[in-house]
């Protein structure tokens, strides 16, 4: 018997092959976005973890100097001799990978994971490990073993060979062993000039990249959700459907707990094939979009992430499990339905829900409540959790409000126009309105995203490239290797007549938060090109006067501060706020005072970098080679710095646009496949119509254009939601995640391309089903007033 | 750490060890081989070895405190080298690494230390005399007198040892066969040091007095391929004679022993394998492990039938190389206190 109800059941998908493909092909798109997106941020989550696993960051206090990044060997060696229990660290470039020595012997970290049977090997050969991206970058004179579960970018080998390597005889820093010995002097007792820097403090790659991989997870999230928009419209329709099927196999005697069941299974079978498909479809997104994420991550976060992909559980599981869930969330409605119907009720199709008043008042009711919501967190929310909250609220609202409003509007162009055909389009259009909401509101979600999105990305894009005119005054920038280079090179320009701008940084802990702190020579460069988000009067002078810091607007927001309120930029040197500074550069917290204070609370740290004024960039960059001995490599000029910023800015928004276009295309999908099934359902209503004198291509044309009316006003509907999305995403997100508020602009001629676009993909959507309609056999037509119950 | 672990079943003796050519001095990987007759040279010979493959400043007490209560005491450097021969720097093939642990009868404290040579962070001088790791460390202007410190963190030591008389050489003037195919390793001892100072426990420090014996011993191959494991007694006869025993175990089930009888006056008697023997009385069970923690030794030529027995059988020094070493007492025909060392239970 259940292998005759099954076939029974399974007959409908065989008849409509349609409905088939929609339901598998809409599991399989909201998955693969959902799963693609998971995908990206286990990756990158991997890669952190490799790298903490190998650089002990946050996992163990650190010795460090207390200015500059250099601690003698003898230091450690003395500490050791006193009893502090500590492991060397030395880190350095070859090229433009990263390269570790350390101690196998004596770090607590270990260097990854899988080549301990190669300790010996590490120990008494030159060996270096990196992973086989990595490896391919290092010169071919060094010896390296591949090694997979390396972190990228990285290459580990034994610190003596890391020295040779690096022509340095000294250490990066010291990590401290969890289990010390009962007795040990005080640190500055043997080595007072370093510091210890407890395991919490040390900034945290996976905590800074968090917003980025929190905003990728929101897309996957909203695709998923425009992907279930399809699911559950394709499963209504089937099991509305089905309820014949369904009235007969009972009146057969098939018991209803087994009926049920084997829907069940049959939804579950069918939603595992969906997202076995959309799994794979994921991989493939994630493998396409990983290289631009990993550069990102690269540019904005100075996170290395591996470019290539591998096949993890945590986020394919996640991504058949949220797919089936949903496929059975959405079938659960329609189940409860069928299980409550008398046996013997009637099994006249009603076509596909027609949501009566009731429907509409308690959809209406339930976006209320979201917006309130929305407000309350807009108000009183904290955090980027809070922040997302808040948009989920404020887009489900919207778009569960939408058919709430377009009834109305659809009546008032009924009652406005006269001849019989127009009254008729009206009057059809809004009885198609419940066929098609969950289609208008998957494409009014798309529509506010591209356009929310799209105003935030052009909104960063203007004030990025003002920011970078502003903060990247000096023609060239030099970096030196030496402090005798450095003075030599300071000394030797100010002579060719050039301004001389030494950059001078210090890492530091400032207002509760790791911080870093700027000394500049105070001048024309600053005052003419810094533009301040709030300012006091006289901001420079009293900097120049170290009377006062500027800080960023990272930090200000942060630590809730503003304008006069006082920070200790170093212990015991209170300053109080001049001016704040936005920064669009990285998301940590910056201070600038005056050149000489700098060198009072740093009298060790010695600029390596400096900016040039000049008017001549070919004749100093001619000095500085020829005469200054600086290689060329050194030397960086302003355009190409320029265009490096605006590359990394350009490619930490490929993703967003990408994950842009794919939501649109799910939407329109969701547009289609609504059309299409609904169809089938339409002959009978347009029958009368074909009857009544209407050709079937004026039909058809009657069809398109009701498409496009619906998307027409789903567009100027999704215009403002997509501005408050903007708003949103540029007040409280942006804010919450990176620690900066920008200026919204407005775009209209992208919001008037937009339109055009989602127009054309309506259109896309509905030619051809109008196609089909117009081609319909003048027989089955007939046929309908034939078979008319 | 597992690392440290692979790495050191690699470098200790029970992993394979290349067939030596005794008649060059040297093994396949260049190691120097100890030679019959040998002649030591102090007290250079106090130094480290770098050509040879593994070397060891061994050194064990027994204490007591003003109640009468035991406790045992160890304080181990040993040198491993992956290559013969000494570098400066991070080159150096020269791998150190130490155990500290205090053994009361109701606690054991166990500790270890590693580090590279070549850095200063541990070696051996050997006039005046240091041998160090960290801030653990054996010195003074001889051997003869010395301070020896060592800490981890739950316990630590300060002590001051004083000979009161000669050096003694194990086996055959220093040169101690360790295998019927001739393995041998240099092994000489200073059994006769006064040991007093303080034990710093977690309940607080504690004044001892007792008996510390030294053991200096380096080697290439000092066991054979077909040997499991040793237990070395190392005994204090209250007649105020002493004695070395050691037996090999063998994967046939046969035993090959050494042992040395130490007069009150320093002088020796070497006996060969089967002289000594020692047989399990009791097995304890040691974090999972049977370890016999109570044996009857026998050396009929001197009379000795005695039962030794562990002070607190739960002796295990849970370190990157796991063994059990721990104060014993002597009762039978002879009466005293010494130390056990039992390697290859695993």
């Amino acid at each position: 018997m259940t292998r005759a109800c099954l076939a029974a059941l399974m007959s409908h998908w065989r008849r409509n092959p349609l409905q088939l493909f929609a339901f598998l092909a809409g599991l399989a798109l909201a998955t693969a976005l959902w799963s693609g997106v998971q995908a990206i941020n286990a990756e990158a989550r991997a890669s952190y973890d490799a790298a903490a696993s190998t650089l002990g960051e946050g996992q163990f206090d650190q010795i460090v100097p207390v200015s500059g990044d250099r601690i003698e060997q003898a230091d450690f060696v003395a500490l050791r001799r006193a009893g502090w229990l500590v492991a060397p660290v030395i880190e350095g470039r070859v090229g433009d990978v990263r390269l570790l020595g350390i101690d196998p012997l004596s770090s607590p970290a270990g260097f990854g994971a899988g080549q301990d049977g190669d300790l010996a090997g590490l120990l008494s050969e030159d060996r270096i490990f990196a992973n086989a991206e990595t490896a391919a970058k290092l010169p071919v004179d060094l010896s390296v073993a591949v090694d997979a579960s390396i972190a990228p970018n990285l290459a580990v080998t034994d610190i003596g060979v890391a020295q040779r390597v690096l022509e340095r005889t000294d250490l990066s820093r010291l990590l401290v062993q969890p289990n010390q010995p009962l007795v040990q002097p005080p640190l500055a007792d043997v080595t007072p000039h370093l510091r210890l820097q407890p395991a919490s403090q040390t900034a945290d790659v996976g905590e800074l990249t968090d917003s980025f991989h929190l905003n990728l997870t929101a897309f996957g999230l909203l695709s998923f959700a425009v992907g279930l928009f399809i699911v559950y419209s394709t499963i209504g329709l089937a099991f509305e459907q089905r309820r014949g099927v369904v009235r007969t196999l009972r009146a057969l005697g098939v018991p209803l707990p087994r009926l049920i069941t084997l829907m069940v299974v049959e939804v579950l079978i069918l939603a595992l094939i969906g997202a076995g498909l959309g799994v794979i479809l994921g991989y493939v997104i994630a493998a396409a979009l990983l290289p631009d994420v990993a550069v990102t991550l690269r540019g904005l976060y100075g996170a290395d992430v591996s470019g290539s992909l591998q096949f993890r559980v945590s986020w394919w599981g996640s991504g058949l499990a949220i797919a089936v869930l949903g496929a059975l969330s959405a079938a659960g409605v329609t189940l409860a339905q069928i299980a409550r119907m008398p046996l013997l009720a009637s099994a006249r199709p009603r076509a596909w829900a027609m949501s009566s008043r009731r429907a509409q008042r308690a959809q209406a009711v339930c976006a209320a409540a979201l917006f309130a919501g929305a407000l309350a967190l807009g108000v009183g929310g904290q955090g980027l959790l809070a922040g997302f909250a808040l948009l989920g609220c404020f887009l489900i609202g919207a778009a569960l409000i939408l058919p709430v409003l377009i009834a109305p509007l659809l009546r008032m162009a009924e009652r406005r126009t006269h001849s019989p055909v127009a009254r008729w389009f009206w009057a059809d259009t809004r009885q198609q309105l419940p066929g098609l909401s969950l289609a208008l509101m998957a494409l009014l979600l798309a529509i506010s995203a591209n356009i929310g999105v799209a105003t935030m990305v052009s909104s960063f894009r203007l004030t990025f490239v003002s920011f970078l005119d502003q903060r990247l005054a000096p023609e060239l920038y030099v970096q030196t290797e030496s402090a005798t280079q450095a003075d030599a090179v300071e000394a030797g320009l100010a002579q060719a007549g050039a301004i001389v701008l030494p950059l001078l940084v210090a890492e530091a802990q400032i207002a509760n938060q790791p911080a870093r702190l700027f000394g500049v020579r105070v001048g024309p460069t600053y005052r003419e090109n810094w533009v301040f988000l709030d300012e006091g009067a006289g901001a420079w002078d009293a900097v120049e006067a170290a009377q006062a810091a500027v800080v960023n607007e990272q930090l200000a927001r942060r630590g809730g501060l503003w304008l006069g309120d006082v920070i200790e930029v170093a212990p015991g040197v209170p300053l109080p706020i001049a001016a704040i500074v936005a920064d669009y550069g990285n998301p940590k917290g910056q201070v600038i005072v005056s050149e000489d204070l700098f060198r009072t609370l740093y009298p060790e740290v010695r600029p390596r970098q400096f900016g040039v004024r000049t008017d001549d960039i070919a004749a100093m960059r001619r000095i500085l080679t020829d005469d200054l001995d600086v290689s060329d490599s050194a030397i960086t000029d302003q355009a190409a710095l320029k265009a490096f910023s605006l590359q990394v800015f350009e490619r930490t928004f490929t993703v967003t646009a990408a994950l842009n276009v794919l939501t649109l295309t799910v939407a329109g999908f969701a547009m289609l496949m609504s059309l299409l099934t609904l169809a089938d359902l339409r002959v009978p209503q347009l029958a009368p119509v074909w009857a009544l004198g209407l050709t079937r291509r004026t039909i058809g044309r009657l069809e398109l254009l009701r498409t496009v009316v619906f998307a027409a006003v789903v567009f100027l509907f999704a215009l403002p939601v997509g501005l408050g999305l903007a708003w949103v995403l540029l007040a409280v997100i942006n804010v919450e995640a990176f620690g900066w508020r920008l200026p919204m602009f407005l775009f209209p001629g992208d919001y008037t391309r937009l339109g055009l676009y989602a127009l054309l993909a309506a259109v896309a959507a509905a030619a051809w089903p109008a196609w089909r309609l117009m081609r319909t056999p003048p027989n089955a037509l007939l046929k309908v007033f034939a078979h008319e119950r | 750490m597992n690392a440290k672990v692979l790495l050191l079943v690699l470098l200790w003796p029970f992993a394979a060890l290349a067939q030596g050519f005794a008649g060059l001095g040297t093994d396949a990987e260049g190691f120097a081989i100890p030679q019959p007759d040998p002649v030591f040279d102090f007290p250079a010979d106090h130094g480290p070895h770098p050509d040879y493959r593994i070397e060891w400043w061994y050194l064990t007490a027994n204490l007591k405190d003003a109640q009468g209560t035991a406790y045992g005491l160890q304080w181990t450097l040993f040198r491993s080298a992956l290559a013969p021969g000494e570098a400066a720097g991070w080159q150096s093939p020269q791998v150190w690494f130490a155990h500290a642990a205090v053994t009361t009868p109701a606690a054991h404290f166990a500790t270890e230390r590693f580090a590279r040579g070549g850095t200063g962070l541990a070696g051996v001088e050997a006039e005046p005399f240091r041998a160090w790791i960290d801030e653990w460390v054996m010195e003074g202007p001889t051997l003869d007198a010395v301070t020896l410190r060592a800490q981890g963190p739950e316990f630590g030591y300060d002590m001051a040892l004083e000979a009161q008389g000669p050096l003694v050489f194990q086996g055959q003037g220093g040169f101690s066969v360790k295998s019927a195919e001739g393995q041998a390793s240099y092994y000489y001892s200073q059994p006769f040091y006064d040991i007093k100072g303080t034990l710093t426990l977690p309940d607080g420090p504690v004044e001892v007095t007792g008996q510390a014996w030294l053991d200096r011993e380096w080697s290439s191959q000092p066991l054979s391929d077909n040997q499991t494991g040793w237990d070395w007694f190392s005994l204090s006869f209250d007649s105020g004679d002493k004695m070395m025993g050691f037996q090999l175990r063998q994967r046939d089930g046969t035993r090959f022993s050494a042992s040395t009888w130490i007069e009150a006056d320093g002088s020796t008697t070497a006996y060969p394998d089967g002289a000594f023997v020692a047989e399990p009385l009791d097995v304890t069970s040691v974090v999972g492990r049977e370890v016999p923690t109570a044996w009857r030794i026998r050396l009929p030529d001197k009379g000795v039938d005695a039962r030794v027995e562990a002070v607190n059988q739960d002796a295990w020094m849970p370190l990157s190389i796991p063994y059990w070493e721990g104060p014993v007492r002597i009762s039978g025909s002879h009466t005293g206190v010494g130390y056990l060392e039992m390697t290859g239970y695993e």
